[in-house]
Formats: C-alpha cells, sequence, structure tokens
C-alpha cells in the first residue's frame, strides 16, 4: 500500500469553488508500478477535475492524493514536480522555442535558480526525447510543429521529468491511430520500466487493451473499477454514457471493444 | 551575435549623444572630451552635461525593457508592458502626490511612484478579474489602458493648484524627459535597477515555465500565483523609478522583447537581460532624437518612443489576434 512509487487517492471530493457542488466525490483509487491505470468516463464525469486536484487546483478538496510520501493536493508545488509528472490536458505556448528548449523545461523542478542544464540533465533529457520519438526535429521550433508532433514533444517534456509516476490527461487527442498506437506503446513500454502510469481517456476501446486497471467515472463517482474484462459490461457503459452499444471482442487480440449503436429511428 | 550587436550599438549609440546635441562637438572630439583633453567648453558639455543624461537613459531604459520582457512573460502576453498596463501611469500619480508635498529627493520620489504603480497593479488586476479574466490579455490591457486615463486624470486634478511654472514642469514631465540629469539621480536610479533587474534574473526559469500556461506550469514545480505577483512587484518598482527619474516613457517594453525575441532569444533570463541593454539603446537613440531633429528645441521623449512603439504594437497586435 504503501510503495512509494504508487499512486492513492483516498475518498477525494473536490468542487471548484468552496462550498460549491462536488464534482469529484468520495473518490478511491490505487495506481501501482510496472503498471498502467486508465481513468475513463464521459465528458464532465470528473475525469480532469482529478489531475487538476492532485496539481493542487482545485479550490475545494478533501481527502488525500498520496504519491512518494507526499500529499499532493497540499504539498509545495516544486515536491510535488519532483515525486510526479503530469501532462495536462491542453496547453498552449504563449511564446514559442525550440523542441530541445521546452524538453529542457521538465528539468526545471530539480534545477536551482543559476543552474544550468547538467551532463545528467542532458542525459536524461536525450533518452526522453528518443523513448518520444522527437529527436529528429529537436532543432525546430515549438510553432512549427504539426499536432501529433507537439503531443509528442510535450509527452517528450514529461518523461524528462524523470519521475516513477506519470499523469497524462487525453495524451492521444488529436492523434491518428499510427501516432495514438505509438504513444500507447511509449506508455506501455515507461509502465514495463516499472513506472506508476496513470492516464485519464475517451478512447475507451484502445486503453482496453493497453490498462492493466481501468477506472470508469460517472458524475464525479467511481462508477466500475477493475481489470478492463470488468469494466467493458455494455451494461454499466450504456448506462453511464447513456447511449445504446454493445461490448464484443476484437478477433485479432481478444480485448473487449467497444461498439457505439446507432439509435433506432 | 546578438550580444556583440548589442554592445557595438550602445558603443556608437553612446559617442553620438556625447557628439551630437544644441551644440556639435563632433565623435572624435567628443570622446578625448570624455577624457579630459581639448576644448575646456567641450568638456565640460560632454562630461557635466551629456554623460549624466546618457547614463540616465540607459538606466531607465534599462528598467524599462526588463519590466516589460518580465512582465510578458508573467502575463503570457507579448503586448504587456508598464505603459500600457497602466502601471507607469499610477507611478506618475505617485510621483505628483510627492512633488505636490515638495518632495523631490531622487532617493524617495521613487518610493512614492512605486507606492502608485504598486496601487495601479492592484486596480488593473481587480478590474480586470472583475470583467471576467485577470489571464485574457485583451481584457488585461484594456483595463490596464483605463486605469491610465484614470492616473492622467488625476494627476491634472492634483496639478489644478499648483503654481503655473511647476504646472509647465510637470507636465513636461509627464510627456517623458531627461533634461533633469543629474549625478545622484543616476546614483539612484543604478540602484533601483541593480535591484529590481537582479531579482528579475533570478525568476528567469520560472518565468521559462510561466509560459506554459497554469496547470503545465504549476505541474513543473512552479507557484504561478506568487511567481505572478513577485514579478509583478518587481516589474513595478522598475517602472516607478524610471518614471521618478524621467516621467512617462511608453512602449520601450513593448518594442525591445519583441524585437529581442525575433533574435531567437526564448529563455527568460537571456531575455530580459538583453531587453535591458537592448532598452537602454532604445532610450539613447529616442534621446538622441529629441534632442537633435529640432535643436535647440527640445522634444518630449515619451512621444518619440511612442511614435517608434505604436506601428510595432500595431504590427504585434495582428499576430497576436
Amino acid at each position: 500500500m504503501s510503495d512509494e512509487r504508487s499512486l492513492h487517492f483516498d475518498d477525494v471530493t473536490l468542487a471548484y469553488s468552496v462550498g460549491g457542488p462536488p464534482v469529484v466525490q468520495g473518490v478511491q483509487i490505487t495506481a501501482a508500478p510496472n503498471s498502467i491505470t486508465a481513468i475513463v468516463g464521459p465528458n464532465g464525469s470528473g475525469k480532469s477535475s482529478l489531475v487538476r486536484g492532485l496539481l493542487g487546483l482545485m479550490p475545494e478538496r478533501h481527502g488525500r492524493i498520496v504519491a512518494g510520501g507526499l500529499e499532493l493536493m497540499r504539498s509545495d508545488a516544486r515536491a510535488r514536480s519532483r515525486a510526479i509528472a503530469v501532462m495536462p490536458q491542453r496547453e498552449s505556448l504563449a511564446f514559442a522555442m525550440t523542441v530541445r528548449d521546452y524538453v529542457a523545461l521538465g528539468r526545471a523542478p530539480f534545477m536551482g535558480v543559476w543552474d544550468a542544464l547538467g551532463a545528467r540533465d542532458v542525459t536524461i533529457m536525450n533518452d526522453a526525447m528518443d523513448r518520444a520519438d522527437v529527436t529528429t526535429f529537436a532543432t525546430r521550433r515549438t510553432d512549427e510543429l504539426s499536432g501529433g508532433e507537439w503531443q509528442r514533444v510535450r509527452l517528450a517534456r514529461t518523461l524528462a521529468q524523470n519521475t516513477p509516476i506519470i499523469v497524462l490527461d487525453e495524451p492521444t487527442t488529436f492523434l491518428d491511430i499510427a501516432h495514438e498506437m505509438a504513444t500507447f506503446e511509449t506508455l506501455a513500454r515507461e509502465a514495463q520500466a516499472g513506472r506508476t502510469i496513470v492516464l485519464v481517456s475517451h478512447t475507451l476501446t484502445l486503453v482496453a487493451r493497453f490498462a492493466d486497471q481501468m477506472v470508469l467515472m460517472h458524475a464525479g463517482r467511481v462508477a466500475a473499477a477493475g481489470s478492463p474484462r470488468d469494466v467493458m459490461q455494455a451494461g454499466t457503459l450504456e448506462q453511464v454514457y447513456g447511449w445504446p452499444l454493445v461490448v464484443s471482442h476484437d478477433p485479432a487480440v481478444g480485448a473487449p471493444t467497444l461498439v457505439p449503436l446507432r439509435r433506432p429511428r | 551575435m546578438l550580444w556583440l550587436g548589442l554592445a557595438v550599438v550602445l558603443v556608437v549609440l553612446i559617442i553620438t549623444n556625447l557628439a551630437f546635441g544644441a551644440v556639435s562637438i563632433g565623435p572624435g572630439d567628443a570622446v578625448r572630451a570624455l577624457l579630459g583633453n581639448g576644448d575646456r567648453m567641450a568638456v565640460t558639455i560632454v562630461r557635466e552635461i551629456r554623460l549624466p543624461r546618457i547614463a540616465l537613459a540607459m538606466l531607465v531604459g534599462c528598467a524599462l525593457g526588463a519590466s516589460g520582457a518580465a512582465l510578458q512573460g508573467t502575463l503570457r502576453n507579448a503586448l504587456a508592458e508598464p505603459y500600457l498596463l497602466g502601471v507607469s501611469g499610477g507611478a506618475a500619480v505617485g510621483a505628483v502626490i510627492a512633488f505636490t508635498l515638495g518632495v523631490i529627493d531622487a532617493a524617495v520620489v521613487p518610493l512614492a511612484a512605486f507606492a502608485g504603480s504598486i496601487g495601479a497593479v492592484m486596480l488593473v488586476l481587480g478590474l480586470a478579474k472583475a470583467a471576467g479574466g485577470a489571464r485574457d490579455p485583451r481584457v488585461l490591457l484594456m483595463a490596464g489602458v483605463i486605469i491610465g486615463a484614470f492616473a492622467n486624470a488625476l494627476i491634472l486634478i492634483l496639478l489644478a493648484d499648483q503654481p503655473p511654472d511647476r504646472v509647465r514642469g510637470a507636465l513636461w514631465w509627464m510627456a517623458g524627459s531627461l533634461t533633469d540629469a543629474s549625478w545622484p539621480r543616476v546614483a539612484w536610479l543604478a540602484v533601483y535597477d541593480a535591484l529590481g533587474i537582479g531579482l528579475l534574473l533570478t525568476r528567469g526559469r520560472l518565468l521559462d515555465v510561466l509560459a506554459l500556461g497554469d496547470e503545465s506550469a504549476t505541474a513543473l514545480g512552479a507557484d504561478v500565483g506568487r511567481t505572478t505577483r513577485q514579478v509583478f512587484l518587481i516589474s513595478a518598482l522598475l517602472a516607478a523609478a524610471s518614471v521618478a527619474a524621467a516621467g512617462l516613457i511608453g512602449f520601450v517594453g513593448l518594442v525591445i522583447p519583441n524585437i529581442v525575441r525575433a533574435f531567437g532569444v526564448t529563455r527568460h533570463r537571456a531575455l530580459i537581460a538583453s531587453a535591458a541593454f537592448g532598452g537602454a539603446a532604445l532610450l539613447l537613440l529616442a534621446d538622441l532624437i529629441a534632442r537633435t531633429v529640432r535643436s535647440p528645441l527640445e522634444l518630449p521623449l515619451g512621444a518619440i518612443t511612442a511614435l517608434i512603439g505604436v506601428p510595432v504594437f500595431l504590427a504585434r497586435l495582428r499576430r497576436v489576434r
């Protein structure tokens, strides 16, 4: 339970204003090392609020989110950034810079005011860029990248923090199939290397193939949690998404596959 | 390359400023006079009149350039700068209140200006927040322009019962002027510059991280709220010190960081440092124009920087939208 590399959400309740209506209620999740935990659910189910919560950005917060001995919701931002890397859903750079300079910002949590990048920082950065497959365009500027490249560059920056726990909010939005698969493969490798990977995602079918644990959120609460097979149940999903669907099994890989149906006219 | 270029430009501008003005001395004679040789009259003009003025111009430019670069970083907005954000206007109110109370000490006036600029910052942020977005660049700039206009009105009211010569002096100063350059004033501004720019440089990497937006910056260990407040305070101090020394001079903090960025400088520590030197160069150029175009008449310095700055603002505005 107290593995330094796991991430625990312990009875977490969050609201966007103090005393406001809770958007997340009594959430209990444990993400373990060497695995991918996927948090899924419809729009507005509280997935991204959980990410904002662990960054300490939710005004009303109860319960605990613990990683590496830190209570993340109330810890100092710098201490947090050394324990856990978070890639938020959206990010727009105010000023363009080179990919390399951008990825280097992943080392910021570990650098003093007057420090320059050390040899170790450079090694970690280069390694992160290789793993996210962005090394070939390291000298390009961030405002010259395609949507897919930008998303990979953000992943590289997140990996450059070199933390045992990585949380990603919708890491594959705007990506085509190949880039989406490549990203999931990268994350799977990171999990195999011993990291704790938590990702928030909309792409249920794909997530079901890569995740070791799925957590289905609905209206701020955990509606179902467990292996992809446990969570990918047509009855539960239909109720949560409010849409008729069937869950079949992918003939090629045997993973549960969600097929939304068209409503009868 | 940029640094070398800046150094060359600065040296050329310093020599030109030493040489030209109401009396033309010529670059060679000016340098000789600076070293204490040659015509007595030239030595006096160069060393007693032009040199302190050049030093003051550079220090004012440093403060404005660095302040603009830092404000742009923390607001994630390439149009931010102390004048357009109303910070300078607030500083002018503080300084004018000090004048009307008879305070003219070169050490104390900046403090009164600082108090005014802090007041303006709080009003601008409060106004922007009430209008639905302290992080929205357009709302913030609008709030800044409004508070700047309000500050102008306050100054005119404050000056209403002052003797005419003092009003004239104050108005001239509001248009930006380095005519009152003196070594004590230079020394005090140097102190404020060193303090303010030094502190801003320590916030360089935090500003780099802030460019990623609140969530990513927090994820990378930045306390966004605290950093923003600190940078605002320091930038306000720098703007206030420059206003106390030379009045309202706009657009330097806008023009210079954008030019420096166009040269590929992206890290804020280098950006702030080079914007300081670039600001010094721009002010030397503007003062040269102000002193020589209609010599012996002197044009208001703030008007010259506005003539340079407005086209840059418009060009930049198209890219921001």
